[in-house]
């Protein structure tokens, strides 16, 4: 099972020394793996992997705003688009295969420090953009369409309204209240 | 009161579908007192269990079945097995439509006289005219309380429409209002008025658009006359040596067979189902399906020639509150090939939530150029284009060669190249889009690809002669007396208009010719 955890407050980081780190690309922002888990100490959410490596798992999210950046989305966002490979790859080893080697792939044609370890999102887009018509990179952003945008928690970021009906719809809510015309 | 009918009694009429064509007909028969089943081959949902939400509203309504497709269309490529976004539930795709209700025009009931031979294209004249559609039309302008007609008032415009409407100011067009709407201005015939929810393609949870759901089948089923079975999925049409229809196979909601036996029946499954049924019903004495002497059956598949411009403004729109479809420019809907192609078109607004805007935008596409996109998602409009399409042979419904579904029945094929006709006027249309919120202060517009086929039309179609189509012009087949088609598929040609007012209309004037012909004993 995946699951995203909110950490309390007042748990500990964990350690930094002795795990590997991730460095984020461009934003500066960090992923850590810890155990089966991929760690934004900054922004207080893990996601546990039970199939995929948790590496994996970290350059999948890294991909996922890539593929689909917006700058204004969280990662945890992008982190529960993505984490149904991992519940897929613990049902299905031909999943598992898929992505595994997808982004051992992808690792691999980005040089010696890997996928994460390109720095510009030009860079990365640049390697996407080699792989882009394989059933691999196809998976991922498929499953992204709506893995992503269909969060409700994210439709508030795009100022998206969602459900109306409970609140009577928007005929006193600003149907036509636009004024710049 | 719905009248349980025995599956042996053979004096009723059985109708296939309960969207626009099937569930319309049903009533105006029970209304006449006559005995009506219609098979459902989706489940029944009331209003009230609607979901305001894309991808659960989807799930619970849309007909997911499994359908292949072929043919050069970009929806081929993107939804490889969602050919259409249609309904698959009682009141059919009437709980998913925008309710725009649009008369055709004369000259679209006699495209080959008016636009001439066009290669590639197997245009035909309707064997009716407007001014016989035209008492039948203004019957369902009643019955769907449409605005603007009947001195009901028109909807407010909502934001998605000041935009269009300032627009087409500029542009200089004339002819731009809130449209002719199948949904209550003010409370209308027990239901009430539009809340301006913003979930029109989710189905009206206020039931203030009209949908055979919840106007035409109870109104039929309050007589006695109608039963509806849902979960009822219709496989194959019997007949006897004499060459007449005497029942319909169908799965129930256990998977079981049964047959209804049956005095007449009415096809109106929509524009893929229906011909799919018809060439399923083989026999020996039909090895090419039902009614498909012409060999017409199934082919002449049209779906509007259609696409999207979007517009992203530096202010705030929030396209997506309000009525989906909240106004309409008609300019371009006349016939006039200086502009490069024949046949006219309809620009109305649209607006899809994000989910699905995610999905439609641009399918397949990714990176900043789609993202930044969807970024401003709430300073963007929309609106759709809709226009005539050529109907081409080679354009078609067939039964797959070895997909079956889960009753063994083959699953359908659509197959669809665009004509050039259908090409030069898309790229009119993005171009006239695109320049009217340009002309607003739109800093960027997206020319949107079509979506999977919400109008699917012609695959049954009506003409003079046997040989040049499948029905006559009351939609009864030429090869059996018994056998009717009710629904879009018997368009001969599609017109610019969104085309379920023409469908409604068409079955109240088959409804009168069936109760003719029944008094009469000729049938
Ligand atoms: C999102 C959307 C927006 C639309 N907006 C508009 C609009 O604004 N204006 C407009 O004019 N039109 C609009 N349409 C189109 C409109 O919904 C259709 O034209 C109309 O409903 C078609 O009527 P019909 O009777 O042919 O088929 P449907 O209404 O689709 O009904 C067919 C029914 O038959 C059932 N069926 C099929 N096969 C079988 C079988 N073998 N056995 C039993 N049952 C079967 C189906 O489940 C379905 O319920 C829209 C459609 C969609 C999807
Ligand atoms: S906008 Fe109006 S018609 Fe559309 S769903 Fe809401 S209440 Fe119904």
């Amino acid at each position: 099972m995946v699951t995203i955890y909110e950490r309390k407050a007042g748990e500990r980081k964990p350690g930094l020394s002795r795990r590997e780190l991730l460095k984020r690309g461009g934003v500066g922002a960090l992923l850590v793996i810890s155990g089966s888990a991929v760690i934004s100490p900054e922004h207080a959410w893990g996601l546990e992997t039970s199939a995929l490596k948790p590496e994996t798992m970290a350059t999948l999210i890294q991909m996922a705003r890539d593929i689909y950046p917006h700058d204004q989305v969280p990662d945890k966002y992008y982190a529960i688009a993505v984490k149904a490979h991992d519940e897929q790859a613990g049902k299905d080893p031909a999943h598992k295969d898929l992505i595994e080697n997808g982004i051992a792939d992808l690792d691999l044609k980005s040089g010696k420090d890997g996928y994460t370890g390109l720095g510009w999102e030009e860079q990365r887009v640049a390697v996407l953009r080699e792989i882009e018509n394989t059933p691999f990179f196809q998976a991922v952003r498929g499953g992204l369409v709506v893995g992503l945008y269909n969060q409700k928690e994210v439709w508030p970021i795009f100022g998206y309204e969602g459900e109306s009906y409970s609140k009577g719809g928007y005929m006193a809510r600003g149907f036509d209240d636009i004024e710049w015309l | 009161m719905a009248a349980p009918f025995d599956l042996k009694n053979d004096g009723v009429v059985v109708i296939i579908g309960s969207g626009a064509g099937g569930g319309t007909l049903g009533n105006e028969l029970a209304q006449k007192g006559i005995d009506v089943v219609i098979l459902e081959a989706g489940g029944r949902h009331e209003y009230e269990d609607f979901i305001n939400d894309e991808w659960d509203s989807f799930a619970q309504l849309a007909w997911t079945d499994k359908r292949t497709t072929s043919g050069d269309w970009r929806v081929a490529k993107d939804f490889p097995n969602l050919p259409a976004w249609i309904v698959k539930a009682v009141g059919g795709s009437t709980t998913h439509w925008a309710g725009a209700s649009l008369r055709f025009q004369e000259h679209e009931f006699k495209t080959l006289s008016t636009y001439g031979k066009l290669e590639g294209a197997n245009l035909l004249d309707w064997p009716i005219t407007l001014a016989d559609l035209e008492p039948y039309y203004a019957k369902a302008e009643d019955k769907l309380g449409v605005t603007l007609t009947n001195n009901i008032p028109g909807l407010p415009g909502n934001n998605n429409f000041k935009v269009m409407k300032a627009g087409a100011d500029k542009l200089g067009y004339k002819e731009c209002h809130t449209g002719r709407m199948a949904i209550n201005s003010e409370p209308r015939d027990d239901r009430n008025a539009c809340q301006q929810t913003g979930f029109c393609f989710q189905g009206c949870k206020w039931g203030a658009k009209w949908s055979t759901l919840y106007t035409e089948i109870p109104k039929g089923e309050a007589t006695g006359h109608l039963e509806v079975r849902p979960n009822a999925m219709a496989i194959k049409i019997n007949h006897d040596a004499s060459g007449n229809v005497t029942g319909v196979v169908y799965a129930d909601k256990d998977g079981k067979l049964q047959e209804q036996k049956a005095r007449i029946v009415a096809v109106a499954g929509n524009s893929i189902e229906s011909p799919r049924l018809l060439l399923n019903s083989v026999s020996n004495q039909f090895p090419d399906g039902l009614a498909n002497s012409s060999g017409q059956v199934g082919k002449n598949y049209m779906r509007h020639t259609t696409g999207s411009v979007y517009g992203v403004f530096d202010k705030p729109v929030h396209m997506y509150r309000g009525t989906t479809m909240a106004g309409i420019i008609r300019d371009e809907a006349r016939n006039d090939p200086s502009r490069g192609f024949v046949g006219g078109y309809e620009l109305e607004t649209l607006s899809l939530g994000l989910p699905f805007m995610a999905a439609f935008l641009n399918p397949g596409g990714w990176g900043r150029s789609f993202t930044t996109a969807l970024d401003h998602y709430d300073h963007m409009a929309g609106m759709w284009i809709v226009g005539e399409d050529m109907p081409r042979e080679d354009n078609r419904v067939t039964l797959h060669a070895d997909m079956k579904d889960e009753h063994g029945m083959p699953v359908a094929d659509v197959h669809f190249d665009d004509h050039a006709n259908d090409t030069a006027m898309r790229d009119h249309a993005y171009k006239q889009g695109s320049a009217l919120y340009a002309a607003v202060g739109a800093t960027r517009t997206f020319p949107t690809p079509p979506y999977p086929s919400t109008h699917n039309l012609g695959t049954n179609r009506m003409s003079e002669k046997a040989a040049d189509g499948v029905v006559n012009k009351h939609g009864q087949t030429h090869d059996i007396k018994n056998l009717f088609v009710s629904d879009g598929s018997q368009f001969t040609t599609g017109g610019a208009e969104n085309p379920t007012l023409t469908i409604v209309s068409l079955a109240i004037r088959q409804a009168d010719y069936i109760a003719e012909q029944m008094s009469a004993k000729s049938l």
